[in-house]
């Protein structure tokens, strides 16, 4: 007889001890059921223009399909250098300062990779992106939170970072719009937060993946701010502007050393982002933008549309300024954020995000994205209507506040 | 008011208050400024695109390109205008090029297209000649493609 082997155990004791997304079990429940309309994607409702994909079959007619430099092609990051240089006067050399990734997802991961040593800090807001805290413990470092909330906007303060700065604390992770709220970041803000990170020394790696979905004021681009190019690794894609989660191409930009130490890393394990999603991200450069920028209208229109959805519905909910979320309060229903999901799901058939997924920041909050069509918008809306009745019966009167994003708001989301 | 013509072009069944919310104006406004752009005959109409081999009605459609000579003081307006009042004409315009007028025309036969080429349009004066092209097929008409299947495909979660 021979033994079986325990997988379990032999699994890396860091990666066991990685909880399960909380969204997987969302999906997991969702896809089990018809006729769920979902606000739960992550991603836009788009089709990539067609443009794009066309400029992409034309590639490989001509035979594009073999690798390219680790760097990524040299055109594409030209054309990278370009955007950078045009939208926020920020200039990187094409040939040491840019590297083309697998989407933000690669950058993040080699990013943290090359910086981070044992017992590392990296201070991340909170709530954020599901990958973030996973990835730096993978890279051995520690996530230490900055306890965003709707008070200030979802906006991390230099007051924050000053606070949970230790000596061992080594980087400021910033993503601004951000997932899962759609705040953005003033830069009266960014510009307090850079003299906190000059001051004590550290580093800032800015995922900017929204940067292009900004619907109110403008996006500032952090190593724009006075002495923040030296300072930061830039991390943006393709995925989200141009509706191209799918293809999986992005880059990375910063100083050439550093640039130089990510390289390494990913030309062992990654050798090059796909030919075919770097041709396809060159077109959408080059020819992207009016179409982008069609996109950024709709997804405008929804947001508005979804503001006032909610405030119809009672539910207070911030004004998202960027990407294509709304992260409105649930906790007036009695239910944590999971219940609330799971009990919209099974009833009303409305899929949404549970704020916990993001982390405990998170909890009392629901992510709603409104990448999806107006109609599934307004049929979602109409389901919800009629779960919040039969939920709150007439034991409760919901009342809803808007909360304007800003540094301070007075009129904080009443939770009763 | 451009803004609001974009929204309606896309769905003319959007009511001003709709549209109100997803440009964060004023309903009263909005349906203000829509009634004011019907008067000035903007808004010409509100229509539905249907595709009509779907409901197994026989129809034939067909382009003909028409040669003129033009009239003193009015050009091609006046023989333009003799042909676009005829009901079966569903459009009319004037083109740059090897021809004049590309006039559409919709009918239940191709026997009666015919008919109202060689009975009717041919035999207008200063019609010096026409040349008729049968629609075989639509594909994309109003912008919108008829047999389309890139339905949502993505998973019903993501981060
Ligand atoms: C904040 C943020 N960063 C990064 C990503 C991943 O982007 P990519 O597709 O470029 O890997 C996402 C996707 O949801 C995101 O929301």
């Amino acid at each position: 007889m021979t033994a079986t082997v325990n997988w379990q155990e032999r699994i890396n004791p860091v990666v066991r001890a990685i909880p399960p997304s909380g969204i997987r079990r969302f999906f997991d429940l969702a896809t089990e059921m018809k006729g769920v309309i979902s606000l739960g994607v992550g991603e836009p409702d788009f089709v990539t223009p067609w443009h794009i994909r066309e400029a992409c079959v034309y590639s490989l007619e001509k035979g594009y399909t073999m690798y390219t430099s680790n760097n990524g092609l040299l055109e594409l990051r030209e054309e990278i250098a370009r955007d950078l240089a045009e939208t926020y006067r920020v200039f990187y050399n094409p040939k040491n300062e840019i590297l083309i990734t697998v989407g933000v997802s690669e950058g993040l991961d080699l990013a943290l990779r090359t910086l981070l040593s044992p017992g590392d800090e990296v201070l991340i807001p909170e709530p954020s992106y599901v990958s973030y805290a996973p990835c730096i413990t993978l890279a051995g470092g520690r996530p230490v939170y900055l306890k965003t909330s709707v008070d200030n906007g979802f906006q991390v303060t230099a007051e924050m970072v000053e606070k949970a700065v230790t000596p061992a604390t080594k980087v400021l992770l910033l993503c601004y719009p951000n997932n899962p709220t759609g705040a953005t970041i003033s830069r009266k803000n960014l510009m307090e937060i850079a003299e906190v990170v000059v001051a004590r020394d550290l580093l800032v790696i800015s995922d900017e993946i929204y940067e292009k979905l900004t619907y109110i004021g403008e996006h500032t681009c952090v190593p724009s701010l006075p002495g923040m190019r030296d300072r930061t690794i830039l991390l943006n894609g393709f995925s989200k502007s141009y509706a191209m989660t799918g293809w999986r191409v992005g880059y990375a930009a910063g100083n050439p050393d550093f640039i130089a130490a990510m390289r390494k890393i990913h030309q062992y394990t990654m050798l090059c982002a796909p030919i075919t999603a770097q041709m396809a991200a060159l077109e959408a450069l080059r020819n992207g933008k009016s179409q982008m920028k069609k996109m950024v209208e709709q997804y405008n229109r929804r947001r508005r549309l979804v503001l006032h959805a909610f405030q119809e519905l009672g539910l207070p909910c911030f004004e998202p300024g960027g990407a294509f979320y709304a992260f409105p309060e649930i906790r007036q229903t009695g239910l944590s954020s999971e219940e609330f999901a799971e009990q919209l799901l099974k009833e009303a058939r409305v899929a949404v995000v549970p704020g916990s997924a993001f982390g405990e920041q998170g909890e009392g909050h629901i992510r709603c994205s409104y990448a999806a069509s107006i109609d599934d918008l307004n049929e979602a809306f109409k389901r919800m209507k009629l779960f919040l009745k039969r939920r709150m019966g007439r034991r409760t009167v919901l009342k809803g506040s808007f909360v304007k994003p800003g540094p301070v708001s007075e009129g904080r989301c009443q939770s009763l | 008011m451009k803004e609001i013509l974009e929204l309606l072009q896309t769905d003319a069944r959007l009511t001003p208050g709709q549209i109100a919310v997803m440009l964060g104006r004023d309903e009263e406004e909005v349906a203000c400024k829509i009634k004011e752009m019907e008067e000035n005959k903007i808004i010409l109409g509100y229509f539905t695109l249907i595709n009509w081999d779907k409901v197994g009605e026989e129809m034939v459609s067909a382009i003909i390109e028409v040669k003129l000579s033009p009239q003193r003081e009015v050009g091609f307006d006046s023989v333009a205008e003799r042909i676009y009042r005829f009901p079966e004409v569903s459009s009319v315009r004037l083109m740059s090029g090897a021809y004049d007028l590309s006039v559409m025309i919709n009918g239940r036969t191709m026997k009666e297209v015919a008919h109202f080429v060689s009975h009717k349009l041919a035999t207008i004066e200063n019609v010096i000649s026409t040349c008729t092209h049968f629609v075989l097929k639509t594909y994309k008409y109003h912008g919108t493609i008829l047999e389309d299947n890139e339905s949502d495909r993505r998973l019903v979660v993501t981060p």
